[in-house]
């Protein structure tokens, strides 16, 4: 099976045999159907022991699955009339982000997200969903444009990071994220950030400073990739998977964390498993999201965002101060 | 006999290799060797100096106390937070006693030291990160230090003023740390609307996290001579480009050519220059005419 992932190979296996002995007792005269009964039945509960105990490191996998939806294919099936405005008015259009105006259930909204490439040469376009500054740049400037005409603004995250290039560094990489943060800090308008890939580090986090945020199940929002994380912290970068497990970088933790809102399902297996029926869960999710903020007031919509981001950390204090003075 | 005179003298069947001590054979404390120039030089001139290589001009790195203390008026500061420290939001083995080490080592409980001070008369509250303290990485109790430092500079309407020194986040507290890149924007978002100004001075070395956060969020973005300043490291570059990048690359001047910095500015004429900005930051300037 094409794309199909180490951890969920027994399942696919005993659904072959299952095909496989269904085939043969058409042709052949023998019924077996009684063992292909009891094949089902452990198939069922092969595949709900796997999909509902999906490991860190799988999940990292389900994110990063070549033929996982990205975020215009789920402008496809939650939007109508999507208008795509391209270019940062500066520099260039960088299409590793894609933005515009759509309908959703009839409200006009602007949405911008991360865009990876289905094959080499998309992904080459894209250049692997890894934005330069002038991504950053327009991503603002549809997000002001949302601001002028009090449209909620929708942001799908699914990046790897920002790309570390000569080129990014020159026109300032971190200028542009750092703005991001602080311009989307003031938008007076509902901002709803939804992680549906990989959410790597500050080149996610520019598309995140929003008012709610969620994450698909088998999505991960981390400081840093488990790879580079573990060739920082113990020079390895084959102890990937250790990382992913100490990291906590997936949904649950993030929920745990207090920094997502919601979780939102996957079908089995896997958001690439059935795009329609994916969208659908994250239109749900999303409907009920911009109805409860568009019961603030734009004053309130800030605070809010102010009192989301203010209340993430965990720290102490300690009594016997050893201060510079 | 004769022909020995003439011809050269044996060299040495073995090669002498400098210890790791022996490299920098002054006594500490007394002779300071620049890593620049390499020229020997008396710590307490070089000091004297504000660090800066009698020689070569090469800024040495400052903590957090030297920062204070050259940079504040005598006597102003009045420290905010010093007794926040950092929990292990995520379990992870050996972060307590990396921390504890650190603190033993610097005498400072973090990597950031805020406060209240002046800058010859004018009032305002500064935040210095500390590079020897976890080289200068952020986790939740700097971004909240940071973030309650501009909460009191708007309180008090006076300007913020950061000097950041970092690697950017801190790994151990995974995306915990990753998110007080917002929080603090998010602060300073709402400061800079209240009209607080806002003057972000970098030193060496400003990367990752931190230079995509508030270090680039100054109404004045500065920055000292020769500080490492970038988003990605050097060597993740090279690998993914596959190609050398300049000498000069990712430092303040290569920053201040391409745009990103409003000027570089001498430790030496630092204290100046900021005093300078302030006073044509008053609500009521002493007019001449």
């Amino acid at each position: 099976m094409v794309g199909e992932l180490e951890f969920e190979r027994p399942v696919t296996e005993l659904r072959k045999k299952i095909a496989e002995l269904k085939e043969f007792t058409k042709n052949a005269d023998v019924d077996l159907s009684d063992e292909i009964g009891k094949l089902e039945n452990r198939l069922e509960k092969l595949e709900k022991e796997i999909y509902e105990n999906i490991k860190p490191w799988d999940r990292v996998q389900i994110a990063r699955h070549p033929a996982r939806p990205t975020t215009l294919d789920y402008i496809s099936y939650l939007f109508t009339d999507f208008f795509e405005c391209h270019g940062d008015r500066t520099f260039a259009d960088d299409e590793a982000i894609v933005g515009g105006i759509a309908k959703f259930k009839g409200l006009p909204v602007t949405i911008i997200g991360h865009q990876r490439g289905k094959d080499t040469k998309e992904n080459i376009r894209r250049n692997f969903g890894m934005p330069h500054p002038e991504g950053y740049r327009k991503a603002l400037r549809l997000m002001n444009q949302a601001e002028k005409f009090k449209r909620p603004i929708i942001c799908f995250i699914d990046t790897k990071g920002a790309y570390p290039g000569k080129a990014a560094e020159e026109r300032g990489q971190s200028e542009a994220i750092a703005r991001n943060l602080f311009e989307m800090a003031s938008l007076h308008v509902p901002v709803i950030c939804i992680v549906i890939g990989e959410g790597g580090s500050g080149g996610a986090l520019a598309l995140g400073v929003g008012n709610h945020i969620h994450m698909l199940e088998n999505s991960t929002y981390s400081v840093i990739s488990p790879e580079g994380a573990a060739a920082i912290l113990w020079k390895d970068a084959t102890q990937a998977k250790r990382a992913a497990e100490s990291m906590r970088i997936t949904a649950p933790d993030l929920k745990e964390l207090g920094i997502v809102d919601q979780i939102i399902p996957e079908v089995k297996g896997g958001a690439h498993k059935d795009v329609q029926k994916q969208a659908e869960e994250i239109g749900k999710v999303l409907l009920t999201s911009l109805k409860e903020l568009r019961t603030l007031t734009e004053d309130q919509l800030v605070s809010h965002r102010y009192n989301k981001f203010k209340s993430i950390g965990q720290y102490s204090f300690i009594k016997d101060v050893i201060g510079v003075n | 006999m004769l022909k020995e005179i003439f011809t050269k003298p044996k060299k040495k069947k073995y090669a002498t290799i400098p210890s790791e001590s022996a490299k920098q054979d002054v006594p500490e404390g007394i002779m300071t060797k620049c890593p620049n120039c390499k020229k020997i030089m008396y710590t307490k001139e070089l000091l004297k100096n504000l660090k800066v290589c009698l020689n070569c001009q090469y800024h040495h790195s400052m903590d957090s106390k030297e920062r204070i203390e050259s940079f504040l008026d005598p006597n102003s500061f009045e420290e905010l937070n010093a007794g926040m420290i950092s929990e292990n939001p995520l379990n992870f083995p050996g972060y307590l006693e990396k921390l504890e080490k650190d603190q033993k080592k610097t005498g400072i409980n973090e990597a950031v030291v805020t406060g209240i001070g002046s800058i010859e008369g004018h009032q305002a509250v500064i935040a210095v990160m500390d590079s020897t303290f976890r080289m200068g990485s952020m986790g939740s109790v700097v971004g909240e230090k940071i973030t309650l430092a501009i909460e009191k500079a708007d309180e008090l309407s006076v300007p913020f003023i950061i000097f950041t020194a970092s690697g950017g986040a801190r790994m151990q507290e995974g995306v915990l740390s990753l998110m007080q890149m917002a929080k603090t924007s998010v602060a300073l978002k709402k400061f800079s609307d209240n009209g607080g100004l806002i003057i972000s001075i970098m030193t060496h070395p400003t990367t990752g996290g931190v230079s995509a956060s508030f270090a680039s969020l100054g109404d004045y973005n500065l920055a000292e001579p020769g500080a490492l300043i970038g988003f990605a490291g050097r060597r993740i570059i090279e690998q993914t480009i596959r190609e050398e990048l300049p000498e000069d690359f990712q430092t303040a001047e290569f920053l201040l050519k391409h745009g990103q910095l409003d000027a570089v500015i001498p430790r030496l004429e630092l204290k100046e220059k900021i005093a300078s900005i302030l006073s044509m930051h008053q609500q009521e300037g002493d007019l001449e005419w």
